[in-house]
């Protein structure tokens, strides 16, 4: 059996443009995830994809705290804020490049960039930068994404 | 924060052009080019990118330099700012040593 992974006490997770219909029940699923297992969780992405969670969760029963990304990026940069774990959600070219960004500006945590949407793999091709990845084919069904995030995340062991 | 829409700018490569595309015609069509790690501060917005990231200088006045936009991707954009040329050229990582490639 594999060791469970460490709880983190702060993650930031980073959401890219909400066109990808996946990325959205992740999202509620791995920031509830956390939240639940005691994490202190910030969800950031621009206002669109914020807005589409706050109507999701009314009640911010799942997603918690959330913040703008440009906001996300300036606090991060002043050294205003960090995190232990940060997870990326990336599904286009921008998605990588927020990535990069995370990972040369949060050299200590831990990075995990899930890849998703209708051709992953190419995107992922384009990581060049010290992470961890998750990559699946996905686009209206999370299936497949959520249990490979579930496993990564070390609560597969944690729940039995 | 300023807001990018908020400066006058012209689009060197159109959204969706990819960071390699950009860091590439960076490199290839100015003579004086700087790289710069993302997080850098230029014309008060955040730079997002694979680093390093090329900024091209063109007759020490406009800066070209690849802006991200979470839904639509990177694009080049080039602005005039003498000050900010002068910051770059003081605060940058790196230049380019040779000239055109």
């Amino acid at each position: 059996m594999t060791d469970p992974v460490a709880q983190p006490e702060t993650a930031i997770i980073v959401l890219g443009c909400p066109e990808v219909p996946v990325q959205q029940a992740l999202a509620l699923y791995v920031a509830s995830g956390l939240r639940e297992r005691g994490t202190d969780v910030l969800v950031t992405g621009n206002p669109s994809v914020l807005g589409l969670l706050k109507v999701s969760d009314p009640k911010s029963v799942y997603i918690g705290k959330t913040l703008v990304l440009e906001t996300c990026i300036g606090e991060i940069v002043e050294r205003k804020r960090d995190c232990t774990l940060c997870i990326v959600f990336a599904h286009n070219d921008a998605g990588i490049a927020y990535a990069a960004t995370m990972c040369h500006l949060l050299p200590k945590s831990r990075v995990v960039v899930v890849v998703f949407g209708k051709d992953p793999e190419p995107l992922a091709a384009e990581i060049n930068f010290p992470c961890e990845t998750i990559t699946e084919k996905a686009v209206h069904n999370p299936a497949q994404l959520k249990t490979k995030i579930t496993r990564v995340l070390g609560w597969a062991v944690s729940r039995t | 924060m300023g807001c990018i829409e908020n400066l006058k700018y012209e689009k060197i490569l159109p959204l969706g052009a990819s960071f390699k595309e950009c860091r590439e015609y960076v490199e290839k069509n100015y003579p004086e080019v700087w790289y710069v790690e993302p997080g850098y501060k230029l014309f008060d917005e955040y730079i997002i990118g694979l680093p390093p990231i090329a900024l091209g200088i063109e007759n020490g006045e406009k800066i070209t330099f690849p802006y991200t936009k979470p839904c639509h991707g990177t694009y080049l954009l080039r602005i005039e700012g003498k000050e900010e040329v002068e910051r770059v050229r003081k605060t940058a990582k790196t230049k380019k040593q040779a000239g055109y490639r």
